[in-house]
């Protein structure tokens, strides 16, 4: 099996409606082959003569051998692009680029894993959640939405998980509460060795905070930042940075398709999203006094 | 990654290509192809556009960037910058628009890490520069003198002056000619000027840029642009306006290859903005063009350079030309039949577009 990613034009098999978002399967073998979980796939939009040049940059839900090789990816309607992708039907042809970016690292041993999950990036957790439990691993879930149409996952992941809290700010499926609220208590109650997180960047800056409260590693993969700002999903447009403090204690900028989607929690530097760090390698770099001195004699 | 090399035009390359069993590139593309950029030949027209191609090894997992014209780097600046802040892109009708800043490792890293790669690779590379000052131009092409691998520079001109608050070389004909003059005066491979198309007078500029040694020119860089989103109620880009390229931008691109060719027929140039396809490329090369760069389209499809080079060699059979007679054809009065067409008709079954 080879680790490079394939362009491909995907059959569409099913487009569903899950609560709020919607769940495309297309026959992609040459993707399903290769994908491992939490890694993505950038999708053309809008046919062949399309005027929208962005690929959609989506967590795959699940891969399934059906057909020679199946993927699923679970998005919201938020612009044209995600519009189009609803309307698709079966056997419609869609531009495929996948498996992309760096898959959730796994532990060695059979540990506990605390899969944290929101909006349609929960998604992302399922294919991972097998992995693990085929590698003897306890998986808890906690999956966490607006109202119950935002929480997606909510049944499988009890049918599959070892535990599966939901929580939602209406109250109206799970417990009312914040995931702030759940998750010390979750993760206290499980005893998980690892956080796994998939989902919307505020969440994610939640889940890393407390596991780096609890000293648990977690590993967070930034779906809904690459969805944001990606254009290419294979590394080039270098449209997708985000401030990452490296091995070397040096912050770079780094691509969230190819550096990541998957990245260490705790090396994310959350509260510096969208900006340029002044300490990051390569920064805008303070005028020196000269500069200052040459500028004022002009 | 290994493909086999796609058996195009057939009875050409069946005929030409037969003989340098040595040389990679000529039993794959004929000669038909073949283009010339001041001193450096090419086997054939397509390159990638500066910044659009990452480091090169991203588009390898898609497509053989050997089999392309040549490989056009990201701008390389003196010391590694981070760019500007995210969001950085947003999407317009046909097209990109796009404030990144100049984002890259900087030159030690590049020569370093990136260009072994590519002239390992056998990659033809032209080496994109930016600098803050002429001074710093002239500083990275000296440090390129005599690096293996090094086929061409294109100067970026369209990046901001520093000692002129921050206005970009490329809108004064006299700041462009001063660049050019410095990265001339430190290198020995060709010297190619990339030029930004909202000026007065792009002749103008093209003009100082030749007189002052540029051996091609590179036409267009992006169009400066701007978006606000309506929800946020704010500029769209974190650097307010950006550049905007894609489709939207080819009749720009082509119009400056057009006016710069007529005023200039002996400098080739490298047609950049928007193309997607063969015809996309065919249309620039009529207008003057001796290559053509693929840019943002890369985004959208990884392996569309050698698509698009695929698509190009198929539409000159079509139209019994070779690239050499093809550039600069539309500047010819109508009724004009080029001296170069070939007696031989095309092997039927052979060219997928039927001409009228």
């Amino acid at each position: 099996m080879s680790d490079t990613p394939v362009q491909t034009s995907a059959t569409v098999l099913t487009v569903r409606q899950v609560g709020d978002y919607h769940a495309l399967t297309a026959v992609a073998p040459g993707v399903a082959e290769r994908f491992r979980p939490g890694q993505f796939v950038a999708l053309a939009v809008g046919g062949e003569h399309t005027s929208r040049l962005v690929r959609r940059c989506l967590a795959v839900h699940e891969v399934k051998s059906d057909y020679g090789g199946t993927v699923e990816m679970v998005f919201a309607v938020r612009e044209p692009g995600t519009r189009w992708l609803a309307g698709l039907r079966s056997r419609d042809r869609l531009d495929v680029v996948g498996p992309l970016g760096r898959p959730f690292r796994l532990p060695r041993d059979p540990v506990g894993c605390l899969l944290v999950g929101g909006g349609p990036g929960a998604a992302g957790l399922f294919a991972l959640a097998d992995t693990l439990r085929r590698r003897g691993c306890q998986v808890h879930f906690v999956l966490a939405g607006a109202t119950s149409r935002q929480v997606f996952g909510s049944r499988m992941a009890q049918r599959i998980g070892d535990s599966a809290t939901v929580v939602t700010e209406d109250g109206s499926l799970g417990e009312k509460a914040t995931l702030r609220e759940a998750l010390p208590r979750v993760l206290e109650e499980t005893g998980s060795d690892v956080v796994y997180g998939c989902g919307p960047t505020s969440l994610l800056r939640t889940v890393a905070r407390i596991a780096a409260d609890f000293g648990v590693p977690s590993q967070v993969s930034v779906e809904e930042f690459l969805q944001e700002t990606g254009a290419c999903g294979i590394g080039v447009c270098m449209t997708c940075v985000l401030p990452f403090h490296g091995d070397d204690g040096v912050t770079r900028m780094v691509r969230a398709c190819a550096e990541g989607p998957v990245l260490r929690g705790d090396r994310v530097r959350w509260g510096d999203l969208g900006t340029i760090p002044f300490d990051a390698l390569g920064a805008p770099r303070v005028l020196h006094v000269a500069d200052r001195a040459r500028e004022e004699a002009q | 990654m290994t493909r086999e090399p796609e058996r195009r035009g057939g009875a050409w390359s069946d005929q030409r290509g037969a003989g340098k069993a040595s040389d990679r590139m000529s039993d794959r593309m004929s000669d038909r192809m073949r283009t010339r950029l001041g001193d450096l030949e090419l086997p054939n027209p397509i390159l990638t556009a500066s910044g659009c191609g990452g480091t090169g090894r991203e588009l390898a997992q898609f497509t053989d960037l050997s089999r392309l014209g040549a490989f056009v780097t990201t701008s390389v600046m003196a010391q590694p910058r981070a760019g500007r802040p995210t969001p950085r892109m947003v999407e317009t009708p046909a097209g990109l628009l796009t404030a990144m800043g100049l984002p890259g490792p900087g030159i030690d890293t590049f020569l370093e890490r990136d260009l072994p790669w590519l002239t390992e690779q056998g990659v033809r590379t032209i080496v994109s520069l930016a600098g803050n000052t002429v001074e710093e131009f002239g500083e990275l092409a000296r440090r390129l003198r005599g690096v293996p691998g090094v086929a061409a520079i294109e100067v970026n001109v369209a990046c901001p002056n520093v000692e002129d608050r921050g206005r970009m070389f490329a809108w004064h004909p006299r700041a462009s000619a001063a660049v050019v003059r410095a990265v001339r005066a430190n290198s020995r491979v060709p010297v190619i000027a990339k030029l930004a198309p909202d000026v007065t007078d792009i002749v103008t500029i093209a003009l100082a840029c030749v007189d002052a040694g540029a051996d091609a020119l590179t036409l267009i860089n992006t169009m400066v642009g701007m978006a606000i989103d309506t929800d946020t109620l704010r500029p769209a880009l974190a650097g307010v306006s950006g550049g905007l390229s894609g489709p939207a931008v080819r009749p720009v691109a082509v119009r400056c290859v057009y006016q710069v060719h007529a005023a200039l027929p002996t400098t080739p140039i490298i047609g950049v903005g928007g193309v997607a396809t063969g015809l996309d490329a065919l249309e620039f090369v009529l207008a003057g063009a001796s290559a053509v760069a693929v840019g943002t389209t890369l985004f959208h499809d990884p392996s569309a350079g050698t698509r698009i080079l695929r698509e190009l060699e198929d539409a000159l059979a079509a139209r019994r030309l070779t690239l050499a007679d093809a550039v600069g054809l539309a500047h010819k009065p109508a009724g004009y039949v080029p001296p170069q067409v070939r007696p031989e008709e095309p092997v039927p079954g052979e060219t997928k577009e039927n001409l009228p």
